[in-house]
């Protein structure tokens, strides 16, 4: 939440006081939640291989370890997963689908300097993060099985792929600024009309037995306060080229910019990162300089506003 | 965290999505249903079970079908929004009480099975599994697997998703083709209709062949493994 987002009027009304805020308007750019770098423009070219074409040896099998673990994440469910998504659901196609942030564009631009923790990050950190914020986890040890498994599916998926070059296809694309400034209302009823049917009325997903179908957007099974997908701008990229399911590119950029506000100002599990400050108002203003409701006052609610962090079981001050 | 509801005044726009076009819900009664389900034997069987007829047109399962979704269908055979020249008249004889009962009726009668939800990696040697599962993403496809909106193994989600896993091909593939040629147009905010055009005829062939098969392929999968178990 940072001023950089004023022209959103209805927001401005509700955080544009928080002093956090005011501070932030000195230039101290303290924003940890830089998104990727865009893609460069161009046809998208890669096609990563198919895995009829795996080796039957101990390589491939850890690649097929990897897919597993990517498609079906649940399986480290209270280890190092504590809500109910796995990587497919951000990364369509098992990490394969160009503009859904694909694998293959992933693996050769890392190690990569992140404003996120302010250093050089290896691929296996940028996966480990995904793992504390995106799954609301606990990130799996470096060298680590689930670790290199995944590492290693990336590897297989990039074959071919140059190394230390931007790729066409890589991320989610983004989006122009809303003509209008993004409507948690108008978002609403797009959310009512075109993804409540299968994310559920109350954001809450459906499952059939105790395999998720369609994840949550929202609440304790869903990504945490300190996940990308919590910014506006991130989800609206991501739903414009891949929502609804099956219909990619169908809604309009203003359509996809009020559903991704209306998502992302519902409650979700805490920022694991409030644990090491000690007030809401410090973990908004050194984490949160981005477009993402933390902190601000929605129906009366402060959002974050709280010590629930899901499922992960570790205590505010752990 | 997940009953914290701050939708206040939001939560009334949510639902009305799908409720548009429905018919407000009407207590269905399994026992009137039978009665007036005494002309659909014809087609439909009994049982309920319907008949796959590979020279002419089949006549689907319904026996374990989701009230809801069977409702919504006769509504939209009545509507026109699913045209059927074969179903129309027999549709058109009830009125909104009448399918609620018969939607009971046929929901009640013998459950759709129940196929395995856990995760199995799909073996890309096979085309149809890996289109159930995987589906197909190429640029000018873009088709999402099959079973993330009709469920793990294709049986079903909600009363939105119709199962697939058990109904007959002949019928599956009809479907297909009648959302290609503009004849079933009834598609909950087209979520159908854009991936049966997309898909290519061998496709279409090989799914259908795929899901009415898959619960006896399941359980023959199952059989030997469970017998080695065996003590
Ligand atoms: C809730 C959605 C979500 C889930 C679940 C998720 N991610 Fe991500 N992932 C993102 C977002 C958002 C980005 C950053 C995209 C951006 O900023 O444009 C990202 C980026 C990445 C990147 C870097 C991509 C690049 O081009 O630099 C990798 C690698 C990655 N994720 C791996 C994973 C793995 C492995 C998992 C499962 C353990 C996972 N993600 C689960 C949302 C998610
Ligand atoms: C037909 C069902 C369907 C519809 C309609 C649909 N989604 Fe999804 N959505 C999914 C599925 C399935 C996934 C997971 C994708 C995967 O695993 O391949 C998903 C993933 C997501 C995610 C990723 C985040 C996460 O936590 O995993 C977001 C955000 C999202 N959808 C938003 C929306 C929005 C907004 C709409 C309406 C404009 C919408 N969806 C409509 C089925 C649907
Ligand atoms: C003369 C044969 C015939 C009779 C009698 C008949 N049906 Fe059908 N029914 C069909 C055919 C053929 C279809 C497939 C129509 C299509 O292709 O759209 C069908 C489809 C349906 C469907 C849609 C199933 C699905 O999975 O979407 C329902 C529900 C249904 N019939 C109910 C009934 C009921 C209730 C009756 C009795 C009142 C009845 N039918 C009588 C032939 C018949
Ligand atoms: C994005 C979600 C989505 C995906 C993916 C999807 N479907 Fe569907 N499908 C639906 C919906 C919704 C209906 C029910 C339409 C209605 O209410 O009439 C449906 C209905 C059907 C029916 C008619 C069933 C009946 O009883 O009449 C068939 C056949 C079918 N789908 C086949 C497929 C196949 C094959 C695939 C994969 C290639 C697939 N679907 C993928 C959403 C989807």
């Amino acid at each position: 939440m940072s001023l950089r987002i004023s022209r959103a009027a209805t927001l401005v009304a509700t955080l544009a006081l928080s002093p956090a805020a005011l501070a932030q308007d000195e230039g101290v750019e303290r924003d940890y939640q830089i998104p990727l770098p865009e893609a460069p423009e161009g046809e998208v070219t890669f096609t990563p291989p198919h895995e009829r074409d795996l080796p039957d040896n101990q390589y491939g099998d850890m690649v097929r370890q990897g897919r597993d673990l990517f498609l079906n994440t649940q399986s480290l469910r209270g280890e190092y997963v504590f809500n109910e998504q796995n990587c497919a659901n951000c990364h369509l196609d098992a990490g394969r689908l160009a503009n859904s942030a694909p694998m293959w564009a992933s693996f050769g631009v890392y190690p990569a300097y992140r404003g996120k923790n302010d250093k050089v990050n290896t691929l296996a950190e940028r996966i480990q993060g995904c793992f504390t914020y995106s799954m609301n986890g606990t990130p799996p040890p470096t060298g680590s099985e689930p670790l290199v498994a995944m590492q290693t599916y990336l590897h297989w998926m990039s074959t071919g792929a140059p190394i230390n070059e931007s790729l066409p296809g890589r991320g989610y694309p983004k989006l122009e600024e809303a003509e209008q400034a993004p409507d948690r209302a108008r978002g609403a009823e797009v959310y009512a009309a075109q993804c409540a049917v299968c994310h559920g009325d109350e954001g809450q997903g459906q499952k059939v037995g105790e395999r998720q179908v369609f994840p949550p957007l929202w609440g304790d099974g869903a990504y945490n306060w300190g996940a990308g997908m919590h910014r506006v701008n991130t989800a609206a990229n991501f739903i414009k080229a891949n929502m609804p399911l099956g219909k990619p590119y169908s809604l309009s950029d203003q359509q996809a910019w009020d559903v991704a506000a209306f998502i992302n100002s519902h409650e979700r599990p805490q920022d694991p990162r409030r644990r090491t400050l000690e007030t809401l108002e410090e973990t908004d203003a050194t984490f949160h300089n981005h477009h993402g409701y933390y902190g601000d006052e929605i129906d009366g609610h402060r959002l974050g506003d709280h010590a629930d962090f899901g499922e992960n079981p570790r205590p505010l001050d752990g | 965290m997940t009953t914290k509801r701050i939708t206040s005044g939001l939560g009334l726009l949510l639902g009305l999505g799908l409720a548009a076009g429905q018919a407000q819900a009407l207590e269905g009664d399994a026992e009137r249903g039978q009665q007036a389900a005494g002309v659909c034997v014809a087609c439909h069987q009994a049982d309920g079970m319907g008949m796959d007829n590979p020279n002419g047109e089949s006549w689907p399962r319904l026996a374990g079908l989701p009230a809801a979704y069977i409702e919504k269908q006769l509504h939209d055979i009545k509507a026109g929004r699913r045209e059927s020249a074969t179903m129309m008249p027999f549709a058109n004889m009830l009125d909104d009480q009448q399918i609620a009962d018969v939607s009971a009726y046929y929901a009640e009668m013998t459950a759709w099975p129940t196929l395995p939800t856990a995760y199995q990696p799909a073996d890309p040697e096979d085309a149809a599994e890996w289109l159930a599962h995987r589906g197909d993403w190429a640029e000018d496809a873009m088709i999402p697997a099959c079973n993330q909106c009709h469920g793990p193994s294709g049986q079903g989600v909600g009363d939105v998703f119709p199962p697939l896993a058990g109904q007959h091909a002949g019928y599956l593939a009809a479907q297909l083709e009648a959302w290609r040629d503009g004849s079933r147009h009834n598609d909950p905010n087209q979520l159908m209709v854009g991936i049966a055009e997309r898909l290519d005829e061998a496709q279409i062939a090989m799914i259908a062949d795929y899901y009415a098969t898959l619960p006896a392929t399941l359980a023959e999968r199952d059989a030997p493994s469970s017998e080695e178990d065996a003590p």
